[in-house]
């Protein structure tokens, strides 16, 4: 029988956070609120000073002298392997032994009473270091023969060669991009208790739970079955908590274990940004084969990436880097390859769109370069060049769900965009101080891990004798809505309001071998096992009811008031029944991704279920003194299926805008040249303020758009995919400095277009 | 004397015999009073996760400003009422105004930040009833999100403000009590310490003469936007640590005749209405003075005697000619600002000196600009700022001071520009050929803040950009109107 009750929270409407009011009470707890147990002491990690080198002597013996330390572990006290490579590699270890890879590698841990102790003891190690060379700039990796941390990968389709010296028109360039990171406001977190025999349970704030399950059981040499991880909610993650946090969790639990005391780890905000991985930078030397029409012919492209000292996660972030390097244009003959270098810098890893963005910006950039080279507005070349359906990507997938024609037309329409750009042309003409740029960029995400395996979930719901229900699965919450989100299918599939589900702390305990959340596939897998695990249980009371009231199962409809044929009765008391007629009130449910499989050798299959599509109108001003911006508008239109709950969307697709325009303004990477990374906190590292973000903003959801694949209640994933509209706002500053050659030369800046790149092309164009 | 430390935490007194120089409020509240809704998310005071409310008495009348507890030190909230996210709720026990606001426009998302968030619009909420996108984005320089976009929080502000009922609310509620509570906490002189680790709270500025004679290699610390991150980031020993931000008679502001004499303990924001009124054209400056929580603790007189390249108020001084007072048990002794910065790392401060004043000359009629760039426009540390003084008699250029700040190892006027200025007509031409002439006055670094070449460029640009401003020619880069 179907719905027909208004319950509070069902699916696609827009409740708040679930932990909305802890959050403005300062009731919710993270990691470093849990009350600890009775005697837990600190530990803190001593880093490397240098970039790369032998340690010929480690003296700690003043570090172990230190008040209130009660141990020092290097590599040699880990009892299990010295490694947290999250793929296999080996190429990860948790303290450098005897080889040190880059400035802020850890080294050693000193656990202390107070975490204050513990870090003051640090600073009194004596390390002596056998000095090596050491490269930082990924180019001069290159040149260096450094070599690779993975294997690269190529995607090819049609015939290169013949199609780019068929072309007309051919353009050769080389685009910087910058890294990023992540700035989640709860730096890395773990807390470690330990149990009985070989058991300990882990507190950390991460993506990832399984993965740091069984990091801490190949450190402590036990079985996974032993090791419990938990994580409530983290304060941020952005990719940042998905491989980076197995070290912290495994040093805590390495010292509970020796000292059979509970031990928490938490860096200093510095220390965190020094040694944990962040959004990989890239050079990417492309040409392009095109016709006076604008359309594209041919594409060859060279990702390079700055991958540090190891593999981490740098395999598929620079696949995916290929993955998107068309980003939503057909290209009739490609060639990509990717370049995952090895440098002495930290082993860069995850960040939201996972290499996608560095594929994308330089699709945009390769559209600019043909709108400037035939004085067209960049809009046109990137309507003409948009995938039609059936068209192969350069990974021959063909693409089946556009809906960027109609998104454009709407956005163009909406931001009034053709009269804008006609003003910004003619302020500029009038060469004042302050220039304008206005750009109309689209994104094209693919939607899947490429690891065809990690598309899979668990979920566990168990309904208590007194009606309540509780629910837990294996994705995490770390401020993205998902657990809001799968508690609205709960509710709606159970016919309950949504108050009456407990959400809970994710836990391996409950649901095994879960994968990162992550790929922006936390809601698309999660949910889909939250309902499965609710089709099972529903299954089990509807039949119970049709047999206790005689009627058919037909004429049952599970709810708040539960109808049974003519009866009816509260869901309370129709599960006291159920309990007392022994009917099983737990399921668990499970979900694996259809259609999606993916050949890496090759080049060749369907990595991705479907793809999320959305665009950004954005203008600028700029001061041509001084280079310094503002974004005068957005408008956003962005595609998320059939939403779960457009609120939380919407603030999905605000945040991710501002942070991409982060990403491409004022957050800048800075090594010096002993390979100490000297923006490392938020003195120094910029991230966007309130004053930054777009004086107008205007931020829809498409709400016509419609998952054509039967994805939880058709809706499409959010996470990811409009970080990559902040390229608009790069594209309208590169549009304004522009106007100081009257548009007839691409200024091609470079990413982070801080003020000083804005000048500094303003000043060369000029000259 | 008294050896204890006393302040009101919320709704209780707390008083501690066991204080160190370097025990931090932050810590405090998390660590010994579990209360964990006030987070850590930088121990620098650049992102606000920690904000919370310092109430204390300025003549009278209790005022209470956002502050960052990572870098407060407890012993600096002695006399002060301290209020955590914990204290805030409506008057009907639900949630304030203020966190409504918050959850109705899903201003949280991962929660971390939030509270910071909601103490700095409590702030905002309490001190400035109905106000303006501006206001709004300037009391949340100094807090970061990373999820939301700010978006929703600012609409939050909006609908608080709409909420109103500030005369119904817990601190309004309390004032009078809370008022007769702090006045009663008597200003006398306050030494305590942990073990080695002392702090001493000097009765006055007299009394600070004297504690700084016995104990002439204190650190001194006013609001310790700077002093804060010697300890928690360089875990620098600064005991025995002499607390100033304290002392009323280093917090007068008194306009005498041609001039303006700031006591050294002056907060930027304590002064920021004075500037206002006699120099507006400095008040965008100004709000790029770190956030709102710096701006209420850090001090005048710290950004000058600490030295920095780098700090905003010494150009601005130097250029409108400002003179400071050291005092000491020895007495007073005047010295023109420009003169107390000596070079990189050293100034003209003598053992047992503080700086006690600093004295502003007004500027008559000459023309003021004060321009500052970093690569985030606010609540970031100068790549190059310049102060202009220019008098003109006429159509001629009688006296131009031109100060930097980020050029150099100390803030320090460009005489070859000046040269260029003074003497000639007031037109276009003079100002470019300063422009030119300022490449021989700076060889500044480059760093991760901006290069030499850009540094170079700026200061050129500033002299470019003072006269297209005087000229009347061209806006200036606004946020809002």
């Amino acid at each position: 029988m179907k719905q027909d009750v208004q319950i509070f929270g069902a699916a696609h409407s827009s409740i708040q956070h679930d932990s909305a009011e802890k959050h403005v009470t300062g009731t919710a707890e993270y990691t470093d609120d849990l009350v600890g147990p009775a005697r837990m002491v600190h530990a803190y990690l001593g880093l490397s000073e240098i970039a790369h080198g032998r340690i010929t002597e480690l003296d700690l013996s003043a570090v172990r002298a230190a008040p209130g330390v009660v141990d020092v572990l290097t590599a040699k006290e880990l009892p299990g392997v010295n490694d947290v490579s999250p793929n296999g590699k080996n190429d990860d270890p948790i303290f450098a032994d005897p080889e040190v890879q880059f400035l802020g590698q850890p080294i050693f841990a000193v656990i202390a009473e107070t975490r204050d102790l513990a870090r003051r003891a640090c600073k009194l190690a004596r390390v002596t270091y056998e000095e090596l060379p050491f490269v930082l700039d990924l180019i001069a990796a290159r040149d260096a023969g450094m070599g690779y941390v993975t294997e690269p990968m190529t995607l090819r389709r049609g015939e290169l060669e013949p199609a780019m010296a068929a072309a007309p028109r051919r353009i050769k360039n080389r685009m910087t991009v910058g890294g990023q990171d992540h700035f989640y406001l709860e730096g890395q977190i773990a807390m470690a208790i330990p149990g009985e025999g070989p058991e300990v349970s882990i507190f950390v704030s991460t993506q990832h739970p399984s993965e740091v399950q069984h990091m801490v059981s190949h450190v402590l040499d036990v079985p996974a079955s032993a090791v419990v991880v938990n994580v409530r909610r983290m304060g941020g993650g952005f990719g940042g908590k998905e491989t980076q946090m197995n070290l912290f969790a495994c040093v805590a639990a390495v010292a509970a274990k020796r000292l059979n005391r509970a031990v928490k780890l938490r860096p200093d905000r510095d220390d965190d940004m020094t040694a944990t991985g962040k959004r990989h930078d890239f050079v990417i030397d492309y040409e392009i084969g095109f016709d006076d029409s604008g359309k594209i012919h041919a594409v060859s492209g060279d990702w390079y990436a700055r991958c540090g000292f190891s593999a981490d996660l740098s395999g598929p972030v620079t696949d995916r880097a290929l993955f998107h390097a068309d980003n939503a244009y057909y290209y009739p003959a490609v060639e990509l390859r990717s370049h995952p270098m090895k440098t002495n810098t930290v082993s860069n890893t995850a960040f939201r769109g996972f290499g996608g963005p560095q594929g994308v910006i330089a699709a945009e950039r390769m559209i600019e370069e043909i709108a400037y080279t035939l004085g067209r507005d960049p809009l046109e070349i990137r309507k003409l060049n948009l995938y039609e359906n059936g068209q192969l990507t350069p990974y021959h997938q063909p693409v089946e769900d556009q809906i960027l024609p109609r998104i454009f037309e709407d956005l163009e329409a909406s931001s009034d965009y053709q009269a804008r750009r006609q003003a910004v042309i003619d302020w500029n003409a009038k060469g004042g101080t302050i220039r304008k740029g206005i750009a109309l960029t689209p994104v094209k995400f693919g939607i899947s891990f490429t690891a065809t395996w990690f598309n899979q979930a668990g979920a566990l719901i168990h309904i208590y004798s007194d009606g309540s229900v509780h629910l837990n699965h294996g994705g995490t919450e770390m401020g993205q809505g998902l657990n809001t989100k799968v508690a609205q299918v709960v509710a709606e599939a159970l016919g309950v309001n949504f108050h009456r589900i407990q959400i809970t702390k994710t836990t391996t305990e409950k649901v095994p071998n879960t994968s990162a959340t992550a790929a922006s596939s936390g809601t698309d897998l999660n949910g889909m096992a939250a309902q499965d695990a609710c089709r099972q249980l529903l299954e089990r009371l509807t039949a119970f009811a049709a047999e206790m009231k005689g009627v058919s199962v037909e004429e049952v409809r599970i709810g708040e008031t539960v109808q049974i044929g003519p009866h009816q009765m509260p869901f309370d008391e129709f599960i006291k029944a159920a309990y007392v007629a022994r009917i099983h009130l737990s399921a668990a449910g499970f979900y694996k991704t259809p259609k999606i499989h993916w050949d890496r050798a090759t080049g060749r299959g369907h990595p991705f279920y479907y793809f999320a599509y959305g665009a950004a109108c954005a203008e600028v001003s700029v001061d041509t003194l001084t280079g310094e911006y503002v974004i005068e508008r957005a408008d956003v239109l962005h595609d998320v299926g059939r939403s779960l709950n457009p609120i939380i969307d919407k603030g999905q697709v605000e945040g991710a805008f501002v942070q991409g325009t982060g990403w491409l303004t004022s957050e800048e990477l800075w090594w010096d040249g002993k390979g100490r990374l000297r923006t490392h906190a938020p003195s120094t590292y910029k991230i966007p303020l309130a004053s930054d973000r777009p004086k107008v903003f205007n931020v829809r959801l498409a709400d016509w758009s419609v998952n054509r694949e039967k994805t939880i209640k058709r809706s499409k994933a959010v996470g990811e995919p409009p970080f990559m509209l902040g390229i608009s706002v790069f594209e309208a500053l590169n549009m304004a400095v522009a106007s100081f050659n009257d548009y007839r030369e691409n200024p091609c800046l470079d990413a982070p277009a801080t003020p000083e790149r804005v000048l500094m092309a303003i000043e060369r164009l000029r000259s | 004397m008294s050896s204890e430390l006393h302040f009101i935490l919320n709704d209780r007194d707390v008083r501690l015999a066991e204080v160190g120089a370097h025990d931090t409020l932050l810590d405090f509240l998390r660590l010994d009073r579990h209360l964990t809704g006030t987070k850590e998310g930088c121990a620098e005071g650049d992102c606000g996760a920690c904000t919370v409310l310092v109430g204390r008495l300025h003549d009278g009348a209790l005022r209470y400003e956002p502050v960052n507890a990572c870098i407060r030190f407890l012993a600096s909230c002695h006399g002060c009422h301290i209020v955590t996210i914990e204290h805030l709720r409506g008057t009907d026990g639900g949630l304030h105004p203020v966190q409504r606001a918050m959850v109705e426009h899903h201003g949280s998302q991962c929660g971390f930040c939030t509270p910071g968030f909601v103490m700095a619009l409590y702030g905002l909420w309490m001190q400035t009833p109905h106000p303006s996108m501006l206001e709004i984005e300037t009391a949340l320089q100094g807090n970061l999100c990373r999820c939301t976009g700010y978006e929703p929080i600012v609409k939050a502000a909006f609908a608080a403000a709409e909420a109103g009922g500030q005369n119904m609310d817990a601190l309004a509620v309390e004032r009078d009590a809370i008022t007769a509570r702090l006045a009663a906490m008597p200003a006398i002189r306050v030494e305590a310490a942990r073990g080695d680790d002392r702090v001493i709270l000097p009765a006055d500025a007299a009394d600070l003469a004297l504690v700084l004679a016995e104990n002439p290699k204190a650190t001194i610390v006013a609001g310790a936007t700077d002093v804060g991150l010697w300890v928690t980031k360089f875990l620098r020993n600064i005991s025995p640590a002499v607390f100033i931000g304290h002392l009323a008679d280093l917090k007068r502001i008194e306009i005498a005749g041609d001039h303006i004499n700031i006591g050294a303990g002056v907060t930027y924001s304590e002064f920021e209405p004075v500037l206002r009124a006699h120099f507006p054209e400095a008040v965008d400056y100004w709000l790029r003075i770190g956030g709102w929580q710096v701006r209420n603790a850090g001090t005048i007189g710290g950004n000058i005697a600490n030295g920095s390249p780098i700090g905003e108020t010494p150009p601005l001084l130097i250029a409108l000619g400002a003179s400071i007072t050291l005092r000491s048990t020895e007495g007073q002794r005047v010295v023109p600002i420009e003169d107390y910065f000596i070079e990189y790392g050293k100034q003209d401060r003598r053992p047992g000196e503080f700086v006690e004043s600093i004295r502003m000359p007004l500027k008559g009629k000459a023309r003021i600009a004060a321009y500052k760039v970093s690569k985030r426009h606010h609540a970031d540390i100068t790549a190059s700022a310049a102060a202009f003084r220019v008098e003109t008699d006429g159509a001629t250029i009688i006296d131009a001071r031109v100060a930097f700040g980020g050029m150099a190892g100390i803030p320090k006027r460009a005489s070859h520009a000046e040269a260029a200025l003074n003497g000639q007509p007031f037109t276009k031409d003079t100002f470019e050929a300063a422009a030119k002439a300022v490449a021989n006055d700076f060889q500044p670094l480059s760093d991760w803040r901006a290069s030499a070449e850009y540094r170079q460029q700026l200061a050129a640009n500033f002299f470019r950009r003072f006269w297209l401003e005087q000229a009347g020619e061209e806006p200036r880069l606004r946020r809002a109107e």
